[in-house]
């Protein structure tokens, strides 16, 4: 393959989306590693596919759902716990940079 | 808006669904309750937990999409992810490329219409206060987070760039409001934040010239922010590009206070979402029978509603502004089956929709509980003049206030009895009799001195008489 189909550079821009710090073994570690998934699936897209649909999940399964009644809450003070911080009766998380997207 | 400039809007409405629970598990969609009350290991993002889609959430959302003219259509739910605590899972499921709404439009009461690209379904977020000094996110210490309105039902509807002047985007808002509200997918209670609106906004110099650089206003929460805001931000682009300055593409925050937008995020900050198909929910397709089912279910549309009172009035003959904006004020309030109920029931056409218009309409919650029947017994007394204009009203007061009621018991309460027929040929036999000369006078054709019998009778009753019943005497007498 003359380009690579994934560079360093983009897993280390998709690490940093997911707050992933890697060091530099990791990142030519999992560029590798990934390259062989991409690769795998340009093998897919060599076959001749024109016959069958897109399928949006492994099941062939649509409409499920759950009526609207009321289920299980969780209580409060034993969520509360198992928080980090808690302030108020709510979640105390650090200061956020930027507003909500 | 400033000469020679046009504004482009597209609007971005949230509306929280009216469902008893939450879209992908069962804890209650309620407003108000206990911080962190209403929460579950789904809403938590706790590990293991999974979604499960509402069906009534789904009803709603195919109702709105009914209502907005839309395709209803196969769809399915991706994963938005990004980092900031209003999701505990890190990522918000929303629909993507695949909305279950999609091409419909909305007609606004003036007849202009707005395309709708989308409505799709997506879930809220919840709530995050900042504490620190400003009580705004910068320069806040830290925040807190309140999980009960995470995972709340929304559908979101994006309009095309259709609209063109403030007041088009207020009547857009306020008539889509007027629809959420008849399909019951909404409570239509903007100051609650069940209704949220982003607005886009561009300006260019002639409609011929080609869309110009937009920017997003955040933070919209009443009809007259909407109009507000975008008028602040088209005037500061205009500013700009006549200054020799370019508009940025922007997210902008609407400081209602303050009365002006400032910069939240530029393009260049713009979020790289990663949406990838929410592997836990399969796709969503509903088939005919059952979009058919919502369709039928659905009650008439504000424009409808309008069009059968304003059919009623011009069966009347009674057609003026004034009614035409009465009868938009009776729908826009939900109080429009009143007032046929009432044209029924053999009440004129202008006395029925003025007491709903302007009465009834003080308060609406109490008046759309109100028995047609007192409604209309009350002004069928009104109309053959057994109570005076002034009675009715503090009858109709009365009655809203105990939520319905006997009005001819209320009248005699409040001392209005005295305008039974047989009191009120008293006391006008009792004017005719101090006011002799007058009376021949009267009798031989002088009209206008019916005033003086008139005020003769209003101050010996208080007021309370019915002028035109008093004529109707006075007339019968002269013979």
């Amino acid at each position: 393959m003359d380009t690579p189909r994934l560079t360093r550079d983009d897993v280390a821009h998709v690490a940093g989306l997911a707050r992933l710090h890697l060091t530099d073994e990791e990142l030519d570690l999992f560029t590798g590693q990934l390259a062989v998934v991409l690769d795998h699936a340009a093998d897919v897209a060599l076959l001749d596919l024109a016959d069958v649909p897109p399928t949006a999940h492994a099941m062939a399964v649509t409409n499920v759902l759950r009526p609207d009644t009321p289920g299980l809450t969780v209580d409060r003070a034993e969520v509360l716990a198992a928080a980090p911080s808690v302030e108020d009766h709510r979640f105390r998380v650090p200061r956020i940079l930027g507003e909500a997207p | 808006m400033t000469d020679g400039w046009v504004m482009v809007i597209g609007l971005e409405v949230h509306c929280e669904l009216k469902t008893t629970t939450k879209l992908f598990c069962g804890c209650p969609n309620m407003f108000g309750n206990e911080p962190n009350t209403n929460v579950c290991p789904v809403c938590l993002g706790l590990p293991g937990s999974l979604p499960v889609l509402n069906q009534k959430a789904v009803e709603l959302a195919m109702a709105i999409g009914t209502a907005l003219n839309c395709d209803i259509r196969p769809s399915t739910f991706h994963r938005k992810n990004y980092f900031y605590p209003d999701q505990a899972k890190d990522y918000q499921i929303s629909q993507y490329d695949e909305p279950i709404n999609v091409d419909g439009w909305l007609e606004l009461p003036d007849g202009f219409r707005v395309g709708i690209e989308r409505a799709h379904m997506e879930e809220d977020t919840g709530k995050t206060t900042h504490v620190g000094a400003t009580g705004r996110i910068h320069g806040a210490d830290y925040s807190l987070v309140d999980y009960n309105r995470s995972g709340v039902p929304l559908v979101e509807i994006v309009s095309d760039p259709d609209l063109r002047t403030s007041a088009q985007a207020r009547a857009y808002v306020t008539e889509l409001r007027s629809v959420l509200v008849a399909t019951g997918a909404s409570d239509g209670k903007m100051e609650e934040g069940s209704m949220r609106v982003d607005a886009n906004v561009s300006v260019r110099r002639s409609a011929d010239d080609p869309f110009g650089t937009r920017c997003e206003i955040k933070n919209l929460n009443s009809v007259r922010s909407v109009g507000r805001a975008i008028d602040y931000e088209a005037g500061r682009q205009i500013a700009l590009i006549e200054s020799g300055d370019r508009v940025m593409q922007q997210t902008r925050h609407w400081d209602e206070d303050a009365g002006r937008t400032v910069t939240l995020r530029s393009k260049e900050d713009a979020y790289d979402y990663r949406y990838f198909l929410e592997p836990d929910l399969v796709p969503l397709v509903p088939d005919a029978d059952w979009k058919a089912a919502v369709a039928d279910a659905l009650g008439m549309m504000p424009a409808q509603r309008r069009a059968r009172l304003a059919d009623l009035l011009s069966d009347a003959g009674s057609v003026t502004d004034a009614r035409t904006e009465q009868v938009a004020t009776v729908v826009d309030l939900g109080l429009d089956d009143l007032v046929v109920e009432a044209i029924a029931g053999g009440i004129p056409t202008a006395l029925a929709l003025a007491r709903t218009a302007n009465e009834a309409a003080t308060d609406p919650e109490a008046a759309r509980q109100l028995d047609t029947g007192s409604y209309v017994a009350l002004l069928s007394m009104e109309a053959a003049g057994t109570l005076s204009a002034t009675q009715a009203k503090t009858v109709l007061a009365e009655l809203l206030a105990a939520g319905g009621g006997d009005p001819s018991a209320i009248a005699r309460e409040k001392g209005f009895e005295a305008m039974s027929d047989n009191s009120l040929s008293a006391t006008v036999a009792q004017a005719i009799e101090g006011n002799p000369d007058e009376w021949a006078r009267y009798c031989a054709g002088e009209d206008k001195l019916a005033q003086v019998f008139i005020g003769q009778v209003m101050k010996s009753t208080r007021g309370q008489a019915n002028g035109k019943a008093v004529v109707t005497e006075l007339q019968r007498l002269r013979g």
